[in-house]
C-alpha cells in the first residue's frame, strides 16, 4: 500500500486544477489576442501615422501627433460633437436610471395583466437598432407627441442661457428614445430587487416604518450594485450605438481623402479616452454614494 | 356619535378598501398604478404605433390632414414596395443566418469560457476579469480598421467568416456579457453533483457536458436570445466587414432610399410612386417584424429565464 505524500499531492491537485482552468479560457485568451489586443495595438500605431491603402498594400507615413493636433485643433466639427456627446450622455444616465428603477419596482408589485406591461417594457431591447432609430427620428416620433412644439416650450426654451438649452432641448426631442435605451436596466434592477428577502419588508412593516422609509431604507442601498452595473452598461451602449454623431463622424471620415484610416483612428482613441473619463465620474461618484448609504 | 361612525367595521373596511391596510393597498394606490404604467406603456410604445399606422396610410391619408391615427382604408400598397425594395427574401435570409450562426456560436464558447472561470482556481483570474470587461467597454472603432484590412487581404471580406470567426473566439458582439452571464450562473449552481461526479472518477470535460450544461440551460436560452437579437440589429461590423458580399435586412433599411429610387426613379415614376414616410415606415416595420414575431413567441421563456440566471454580476 503506497500512501503519498499529502503535501505534494496537494500542490498537483493545485496545478492540475489551474492548468484545467487555462484550458477552458484558453480558446478565450487566444482570441483576445488575436482579435482585440492586435487590432487595437494596431490601430494606435496608425493614429500616428498617415496611412494610405492600395489595392495591394498599406503605407504608413510616421507623423507623431499630428492626427491628434489636428483633430483637438483644426478640424471644426469633432471637439463639437465631442461635447455635444458628453452632455447628451451626462443627461441620459440618470434618466434611464430613475426610469429604469421605477419600472423594475413596479413591475416587482403583484398585479393583474403584469405580464403585458412586462412585454410592452422590454420591448425596446428587441428592436432597437441604428436604422430602425433613424427613420424614427427623422420622422419626429422620437419624443413626446407635440410637447417640443408647443409655443409656450419654445419660449421658455429661448430663456435659458445656452449651456442649460442643449441639453433640455435633447431632452425633449429625444425623451422616448432615453427611455428605450433602459430595457436591459430595467431587467437588471428588477433580478435584483427579487433578490431581497420578502421578510425584511415584513420586519421594517412591523416595527412601522412606511413605504417611502423602506425604499430609501432598504431597496436603494440594495440596489447599489446594480446601480453601478446598469451606469456603465448605460454609457457603454451608448457611446457604441452606431447612430451616435462621433461615431458617424469617425466612419465618414475613415474613407475620406482628406481624412483616412490615421486620422479616424486618432480620432477613435480621443473619443474612447472621453469615454473612459465619463465612465470614471459616474463610477467614483456612484462608488461614493454607494459607501454612504451602506454606511 | 361621530367617532362611531368613523370606526364602525364597515367603515374601516371601506378605508381599508380604498386606501389599502396592512393586507392589500387599496384601490386608490392600484388606479393610480394602471394609470401611471398605461401612460408609461403608452409613450413608449408610441413610435412604434406611429410606424404602424403611418405605414398602412395610402397617398390620399397621407395628404389629408384629417387622417392623423386612423386610416380610412388599410393600404398595403407601402408594403408592396418595401417589400421589394428591401428585397425581403434574400435579406431576410441572410439576416437570419448572419445572427443565429454567430449567436450560437458564441454562446457556446461564452459558456465554455464561464465555467473556467466559475469552477476552477488559477493564478491571473483577476486579470481575465478585467480584460473582459475591457473587451465590452473599448469601442468598435478602435479594433475595426485592422480586422477589416486583415480580412482584406485573406478575401474574407463579405464572407460570413469574417462575423464567425470572432465569435469562435469569445470575442464576438458583446461576448463579455454572455461570459459573465454563465460565470454568475455557475456560480450560483451547487458544486454537490459535480464533486460526486469527480469522485466517480468521471472526467471534467465530461463533468462539464453531462453535469454542468443541462442545468445551466437557462443560461443558454438568455444567451441564445440576446445574441441574437443584438447581431441582426447590429450594424456597424456588418456593414464594414459584410459590405460587399453580403446584405442584412438592417443594412439594406439604412440605403432605403437609394434602393428606392434604382427601382422607382423619381423622375419616370408617376407621383403616387415617389418615396413617402409611409413606405419608409412600411420598410422600418418589415425590418423589426421577424424580430417582434420571435419576441412574442419567446417572451415567457425571455423574461423568466433571466430571472432564474439572476443577470446581476457582483
Amino acid at each position: 500500500m503506497t500512501v503519498r505524500n499529502p503535501f505534494q499531492r496537494g500542490i498537483s491537485l493545485r496545478v492540475r486544477e489551474a492548468l484545467y482552468g487555462y484550458g477552458f479560457i484558453m480558446i478565450w485568451v487566444v482570441g483576445f489576442a488575436i482579435f482585440t489586443f492586435l487590432p487595437l495595438v494596431q490601430t494606435f500605431l496608425y493614429s500616428l501615422n498617415r496611412v494610405t491603402v492600395t489595392t495591394t498594400s498599406i503605407n504608413l507615413d510616421f507623423v507623431e501627433w499630428a492626427n491628434y493636433t489636428r483633430a483637438l485643433f483644426t478640424d471644426p466639427n469633432f471637439i463639437e460633437l465631442l461635447i455635444g456627446y458628453t452632455i447628451e450622455t451626462i443627461v441620459s444616465v440618470p434618466i434611464v436610471l430613475i426610469f429604469a428603477m421605477i419600472i423594475a419596482m413596479f413591475l416587482n408589485l403583484k398585479f393583474r395583466f403584469k405580464d403585458l406591461f412586462r412585454v410592452i417594457f422590454f420591448l425596446p431591447i428587441v428592436i432597437t437598432s441604428g436604422p430602425v432609430i433613424r427613420e424614427l427620428t427623422s420622422q419626429g416620433v422620437a419624443s413626446v407627441p407635440g410637447i417640443a412644439d408647443i409655443p409656450a416650450v419654445i419660449e421658455f426654451l429661448e430663456e435659458l442661457p445656452r449651456a442649460l438649452r442643449t441639453p433640455v432641448e435633447y431632452l425633449l426631442t429625444s425623451f422616448i428614445l432615453i427611455l428605450w435605451f433602459s430595457g436591459v436596466q430595467i431587467l437588471i434592477y428588477l433580478s435584483s430587487l427579487q433578490k431581497i428577502d420578502r421578510s425584511i419588508y415584513e420586519a421594517a412593516a412591523i416595527d412601522g416604518a412606511s413605504r417611502w422609509e423602506q425604499f430609501w431604507k432598504i431597496i436603494l442601498p440594495s440596489l447599489t450594485t446594480a446601480t453601478i452595473v446598469n451606469a456603465i452598461y448605460t454609457i457603454v451602449t451608448l457611446s457604441h450605438f452606431s447612430e451616435n454623431k462621433v461615431i458617424r463622424h469617425i466612419y465618414d471620415q475613415t474613407y475620406d481623402v482628406q481624412g483616412g484610416i490615421g486620422y479616424a483612428s486618432a480620432m477613435s482613441f480621443i473619443y474612447f479616452g472621453v469615454m473612459i473619463l465619463l465612465l470614471g465620474i459616474v463610477y467614483f461618484f456612484l462608488m461614493r454614494w454607494a459607501r454612504r448609504s451602506s454606511s | 356619535m361621530r367617532q362611531q361612525i368613523l370606526h364602525h367595521p364597515y367603515v374601516d373596511r371601506l378605508r381599508g378598501y380604498l386606501f389599502g391596510n396592512r393586507v392589500h393597498r387599496g384601490l386608490t394606490f392600484n388606479i393610480a398604478l394602471y394609470a401611471l404604467l398605461i401612460a408609461i406603456g403608452f409613450v413608449y410604445l408610441q413610435p412604434l404605433l406611429f410606424m404602424f399606422v403611418t405605414s398602412i396610410k395610402s397617398p390620399d391619408d397621407l395628404l389629408n390632414p384629417m387622417v392623423q391615427w386612423v386610416p380610412m382604408q388599410l393600404f398595403l400598397g407601402n408594403y408592396e414596395k418595401a417589400f421589394r425594395v428591401l428585397d425581403y427574401p434574400n435579406t431576410l435570409v441572410t439576416s437570419v443566418v448572419m445572427s443565429v450562426g454567430p449567436a450560437l456560436l458564441q454562446t457556446v464558447v461564452a459558456s465554455v469560457v464561464g465555467y473556467g472561470l466559475a469552477r476552477y482556481r488559477f493564478w491571473g483570474k483577476p486579470i481575465v476579469f478585467l480584460l473582459l470587461l475591457a473587451t465590452f467597454i473599448i469601442p468598435p472603432q478602435n479594433t475595426v480598421i485592422p480586422q477589416m484590412l486583415t480580412y482584406r487581404d485573406l478575401g474574407l471580406l463579405g464572407d460570413p467568416l469574417a462575423l464567425i470567426l470572432p465569435a469562435l473566439m469569445g470575442q464576438g458582439f458583446r461576448s463579455a456579457i454572455f461570459i459573465l452571464i454563465f460565470y454568475q450562473s455557475y456560480l450560483s449552481l451547487p458544486k454537490v453533483l459535480e464533486e460526486s461526479a469527480q469522485l466517480d472518477g468521471a472526467s471534467d470535460l465530461r463533468i462539464f457536458l453531462s453535469i454542468a450544461v443541462p442545468s445551466a440551460l437557462p443560461a443558454y436560452i438568455v444567451s441564445f436570445i440576446f445574441s441574437t437579437v443584438w447581431y441582426w440589429n447590429e450594424t456597424f461590423l456588418t456593414v464594414v466587414f459584410l459590405e460587399g458580399g453580403m446584405t442584412t435586412l438592417p443594412m439594406q433599411l439604412s440605403k432605403f432610399t437609394q434602393a428606392y429610387e434604382n427601382l422607382y426613379p423619381p423622375g419616370v415614376v408617376n407621383i403616387f410612386d415617389r418615396l413617402n414616410e409611409a413606405v419608409k415606415m412600411s420598410g422600418t416595420f418589415l425590418n423589426i417584424l421577424p424580430l417582434l414575431l420571435m419576441y412574442f413567441i419567446l417572451q415567457r421563456w425571455f423574461v423568466e429565464s433571466v430571472e432564474m440566471t439572476g443577470i446581476t454580476g457582483e
